[in-house]
C-alpha cells in the first residue's frame, strides 16, 4: 500500500540526496517527495509517500533513521491526517467550453488563475482523489500543460510533529567515547 | 588532557592533524598528491606517524585492518580526483563489515568545485551509499568540528567508514581552533537505543521454553567487546554456539559449547543443527544469505530472537518473533540475571550425534600421501602459533574457507578477513595495519596466488615500515574459488582462471623480503618455524594441491542443510594410500 512518512531533516546541503539515494539504494521507489522549510531554519520537512507492505514500511523508517542528517521520521499512513496536493491545470478553453470549464472549476473549488484567449488555467488543492476526479472531467477539454507539486501531509488534531521536538538535546559524548588514547 | 586552544590560530591542516591526534591516533595510512599537499606540509609539527602506501586502496584496507585488529579508528589519507576514488573499494570494503575507518581525502579549492578542475572528483557523490556518513569541509573554521563527528560517528552505534573531503583552501587558510567549543552536533544521530522491559520478558520466555536452541554468534559480539557476556549466557543456560565468519574468536573454538562456522562452507552439523533447532539467538549478525541459504527453507521451525544493534536489521532477511535492539554487551548484562540454568544435554547429545557423521573430512588426519594441501599447511600453522598473541589475515577465496575450518581461533580480533564484499586485495594490506596497531602481536597472511596480485605492492611498504609480517601464499595456480564453481555449476569449464604466476619467492627476495618455496607437506613446519625466527619479514610461497576443493558447499540459494559433501571416494582413496 501506499504509505506516508514525514520526515524532519537538517537543512543542509546534499540531504535530499542522501535522502533519494536511500530508496534508490534498498530499491523502494518513491511516489512523491516534497520538501520545504519550517519555523526553524536549521530544519526541513520532507513528506515522502512510498509504496510498501508494512514490513517494508518500518525498514524504511528505520533506514532513514540511519542517516546522520535525519532528525525525525513518522510514518502518518495510519493516522487521521491532511493530505494536500496542489495542481495547476492549463485547459483549452474556447468560447463555447469556457462557462462549462468554469462550472466544473466551481463544483471542485477550484480556482482559475489565469485566463488567455483560448485557455484557462486552473489551480486546485485538495487529497489526490480530489485532483484526480478533477483532471478527469477536463480531459474531454484538452489538457494542455498540468502540474503537479506532491502531497504535503500533516497529522489532525493535538498530536502534532514540530522540528523543536525533532531535536534532540545535545549529544552525551563521554570523553572515552572520542579519545581512544590508551 | 591537552591543554585548553581557545583563542589559538592555525590553517585547516594544522588543525587536522591537531584534531586527530586528540582522537588518539598515532599512525595514518596515505598517499600525497596536489589537492592534499597542504595537509603533507603540516605533517611536521605533529607527532603522528604517517605509513607511505603504494596504493590508495592499500590504505584504506591498512586502515581497516588497524581497526579490525584493535577496535579504534583508523584513518586513511589521500588526494583529490583518482587517489580518493582509489579508495572506494576499501571503504566499500569497511562499509559491509562495520569497520570504522575515518578517510580524508584533499579537495580541489572550494572557488572550482564544479568546474571539472584538474582531479576534480565528486567524491562525497561517489562514497555517498558506501559511507556511514561523508562530509565537504570548505572552510577552516569547520575542521575541528567535522574530525570529531567523523570519528564519532564512525566509531559509535554500528561502526563504520567517514569520509571527510577537504577542499585545498580550507587546509591553507586559518581559523580559531578551539577543541571544546568544536563538540560534535549530530542532532539527529541516536546511536544508543535499549529494548523495551516487555521485550525482554517475551525473550525470556522463549529462551526458558526452548529445547533445542543455538545461538548464532556475529561479528557484532568482537564490535561489543560482548565475548565474556556471550561465553556466560551460553554457558548458564547450557546453549551451543554456532559462528558466523566474522564471529570466529568471539567464542572460544577449543570450548565445548563451540560448534564451529555456519553457513555456505561452515561445518554440516552446524548446519543441521541449526535447522532442527527450535530457537535461534542471534547475537550481533545480520543473517547473511551466506548464512542462511534459502530463505523459506531455513531454520522452519525455530522461534528467533535477533540481538542487533542496528533496528534496520530487524526482519530484513529474516523474519524474528523477538527483536532486542540495542548494544549486545548492554542487552546481555540485562538478561544475564534473568536467565535460568536449563539441562539440556539431550540437544546436546543429539548434535554430538550429527557431528558424528560429518567429521570424516578431517584431512589433517590423513597421511602424507605426497600431496600438499592448503588445509595441511593452515593446520599446522595454527599448529605452531596457536600459543601465542597471533593474528591473522586472510584474503578471499578457498584459502579463506580452508582457514576458518582448519585455524582454531581462542581470540577475539585474531583473524581478520573480508566477509561481506569477500574483497581480494584486501589480506596484504590489512595485515599491514593489523601490525601498526598491534606491533607485539605476530601477524600472518594467508592469501591466494590470485589476491596476492592485486595489492602486492604493499610488499614495499612492509620493508619501508620495517615491519615483521609473515605472508603464506596458498598457491593452487587458479583462481580457486572460482575454479570450484565452475566445477560444479559450470561443467568443468575453467574459463580465466588458470594463473601464469611469477616466482613468488624471487619476488619477494626483489623486494628484500626473504622468501622461500615449499612444496612439500614435511616442509611446512620447518619453513613457519623459519619465518618466525627470522627478525624481518617473510614470504612462503605454498605450492599446494591445484583442483582441490572446499567441502562442505550450501550452493546459492540452496536450503542449507542441502550441502554438497566430500565425495566418500575421495575420502577413501586418500585413506587408502
Ligand atoms: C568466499 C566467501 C565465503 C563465505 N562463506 C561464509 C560462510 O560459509 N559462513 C559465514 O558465516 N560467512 C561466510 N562469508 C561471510 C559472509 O559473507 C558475511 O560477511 C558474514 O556472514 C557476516 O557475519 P556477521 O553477520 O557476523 O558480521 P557483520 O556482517 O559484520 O554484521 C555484524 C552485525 O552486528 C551488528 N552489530 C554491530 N555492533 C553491534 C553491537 N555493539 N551490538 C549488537 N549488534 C551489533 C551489526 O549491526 C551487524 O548487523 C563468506 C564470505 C566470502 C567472501
Ligand atoms: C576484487 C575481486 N575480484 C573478483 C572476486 C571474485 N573472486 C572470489 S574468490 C576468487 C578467486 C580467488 O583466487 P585466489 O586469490 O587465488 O584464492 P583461492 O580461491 O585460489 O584460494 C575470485 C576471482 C573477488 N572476490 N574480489
Ligand atoms: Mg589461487
Amino acid at each position: 500500500m501506499m504509505n506516508t512518512f514525514v520526515v524532519y531533516v537538517e537543512n543542509k546541503p546534499g540531504v535530499l540526496t542522501r535522502v533519494a539515494s536511500l530508496f534508490r539504494r534498498r530499491a523502494f521507489n518513491i511516489d512523491s517527495l516534497t520538501v520545504g522549510r519550517t519555523e526553524k531554519p536549521e530544519v526541513s520537512r520532507m513528506t515522502i509517500t512510498a509504496e510498501a507492505d508494512q514490513d517494508q514500511a518500518r525498514r524504511i523508517e528505520a533506514n532513514l533513521y540511519k542517516l546522520v542528517n535525519v532528525l525525525l521520521v513518522e510514518n502518518i499512513t495510519h493516522e487521521p491526517s491532511i493530505v494536500r496536493d496542489l495542481a495547476m491545470i492549463k485547459v483549452a478553453a474556447t468560447h463555447e467550453a469556457r462557462s462549462h470549464v468554469l462550472e466544473l472549476a466551481s463544483v471542485f473549488r477550484a480556482r482559475v488563475v489565469d485566463v488567455a484567449a483560448d485557455s484557462l488555467t486552473i489551480e486546485i488543492t485538495g487529497a489526490e482523489d480530489k485532483i484526480d476526479g478533477l483532471l478527469e472531467v477536463l480531459r474531454p477539454y484538452g489538457v494542455l500543460e498540468m502540474v503537479r507539486t506532491g502531497i504535503v501531509a500533516m497529522r489532525r488534531g493535538k498530536n502534532t510533529i514540530s522540528p523543536a521536538t525533532a531535536i534532540h538535546g545535545e549529544l552525551d559524548i563521554a570523553e572515552d567515547d572520542v579519545s581512544q588514547s590508551v | 588532557m591537552k591543554p585548553k586552544t581557545a583563542g589559538k590560530t592555525m590553517t585547516g591542516a594544522g588543525i587536522l592533524w591537531e584534531c586527530i591526534e586528540r582522537e588518539g591516533v598515532k599512525d595514518v595510512f596515505g598517499y600525497p598528491g596536489g589537492a592534499i599537499l597542504p595537509a603533507y606540509d603540516a605533517l611536521k609539527h605533529s607527532k603522528i606517524h604517517h605509513i607511505l602506501v603504494r596504493h590508495e586502496q592499500g590504505a584504506t584496507h591498512m586502515a581497516d585492518g588497524y581497526a579490525r585488529a584493535s577496535g579504534k579508528v583508523g584513518v586513511a589519507v589521500a588526494t583529490s580526483g583518482p587517489g580518493a576514488t582509489n579508495m572506494v573499494t576499501g571503504i566499500a570494503t569497511a562499509m559491509l563489515d562495520s569497520s570504522p575507518i575515518v578517510c580524508i581525502t584533499g579537495q580541489v579549492g572550494s572557488k572550482l568545485i564544479g568546474s571539472d578542475a584538474f582531479q576534480e572528483t565528486d567524491i562525497t557523490g561517489v562514497t555517498l551509499p558506501i559511507t556511514k556518513h561523508n562530509y565537504l569541509v570548505t572552510h577552516a573554521n569547520e575542521v575541528a568540528r567535522t574530525i570529531r563527528e567523523a570519528f564519532y560517528v564512525a566509531k559509535s552505534g554500528r561502526p563504520g567508514p567517514v569520509l571527510v573531503d577537504i577542499t585545498k583552501d580550507a587546509q591553507q587558510t586559518s581559523a580559531e581552533f578551539d577543541w571544546d567549543a568544536a563538540k560534535p552536533q549530530l542532532p539527529g544521530y541516536r546511536p544508543d537505543l535499549s529494548p523495551e522491559q516487555k521485550e525482554y520478558e517475551q525473550a525470556l520466555d522463549l529462551i526458558h521454553n526452548s529445547k533445542r536452541p543455538v545461538i548464532l554468534a556475529g561479528h557484532g559480539i568482537i564490535i561489543s567487546g560482548a565475548m565474556q557476556e556471550v561465553r556466560d549466557f551460553a554457558e548458564r543456560a547450557g546453549i551451543p554456539v554456532a559462528l558466523t565468519l566474522l564471529g570466529i574468536g568471539a567464542f572460544p573454538a577449543a570450548h565445548p559449547l563451540n560448534l564451529g562456522m555456519m553457513g555456505m562452507h561452515g561445518e554440516a552439523w552446524v548446519n543441521h543443527t541449526i535447522q532442527e533447532a527450535d530457537l535461534l539467538l542471534a547475537f550481533g549478525m545480520r543473517f547473511d544469505d551466506r548464512v542462511t541459504g534459502n530463505l523459506k527453507t531455513y531454520a522452519p521451525n525455530a522461534k528467533k530472537i535477533h540481538i542487533e544493534i542496528d533496528p534496520a536489521e530487524i526482519n530484513k532477511n529474516v523474519k524474528v518473533d523477538v527483536p532486542l535492539v540495542g548494544d549486545l554487551r548492554e542487552v546481555l548484562h540485562q538478561l544475564l540475571p534473568h536467565v535460568e540454568s536449563i539441562d539440556r544435554s539431550e540437544w546436546l547429545d543429539c548434535i554430538d550425534k550429527l557431528k558424528g557423521d560429518s567429521a570424516v573430512r578431517d584431512i589433517q588426519n590423513l597421511p602424507d600421501s605426497g600431496h600438499l594441501y592448503a588445509a595441511h599447511v593452515i593446520n599446522d600453522l595454527w599448529r605452531e602459533t596457536r600459543d601465542g598473541d597471533t593474528i591473522i589475515v586472510t584474503d578471499v577465496g578457498q584459502h579463506q574457507m580452508w582457514e576458518a575450518q582448519y585455524y582454531k581461533h581462542e581470540k577475539a580480533r585474531s583473524l581478520i578477513t573480508s566477509g561481506g564484499l569477500g574483497t581480494m586485495g584486501f589480506a596484504l594490506p590489512a595485515a599491514i595495519g593489523a601490525k601498526v596497531a598491534r606491533p607485539e602481536a605476530e601477524v600472518w597472511v594467508v592469501v591466494g596466488d590470485g589476491g596476492f596480485q592485486m595489492t602486492l605492492c604493499e610488499l614495499a611498504t612492509i620493508v619501508q615500515e620495517k615491519l615483521k609480517v609473515n605472508i603464506a601464499i596458498i598457491n593452487n595456480g587458479f583462481l580457486g574459488m572460482v575454479r570450484q564453481w565452475q566445477e560444479f555449476f559450470y561443467e568443468r569449464n575453467y574459463a580465466a582462471t588458470p594463473l601464469l604466476n611469477p616466482d613468488f619467492a624471487k619476488l619477494g627476495e626483489a623486494y628484500g623480503i626473504r622468501s622461500m618455496t615449499v612444496s612439500e607437506r614435511s616442509q611446512v613446519i620447518p619453513s613457519v618455524r623459519a619465518a618466525r625466527e627470522h627478525d624481518g619479514p617473510v614470504l612462503i610461497n605454498f605450492k599446494v594441491e591445484q583442483e582441490d576443493t572446499v567441502y562442505p558447499m550450501v550452493a546459492a540459494g540452496a536450503s542449507l542443510h542441502e550441502m554438497i559433501r566430500r565425495p566418500s571416494k575421495i575420502v577413501e582413496t586418500a585413506a587408502d594410500e
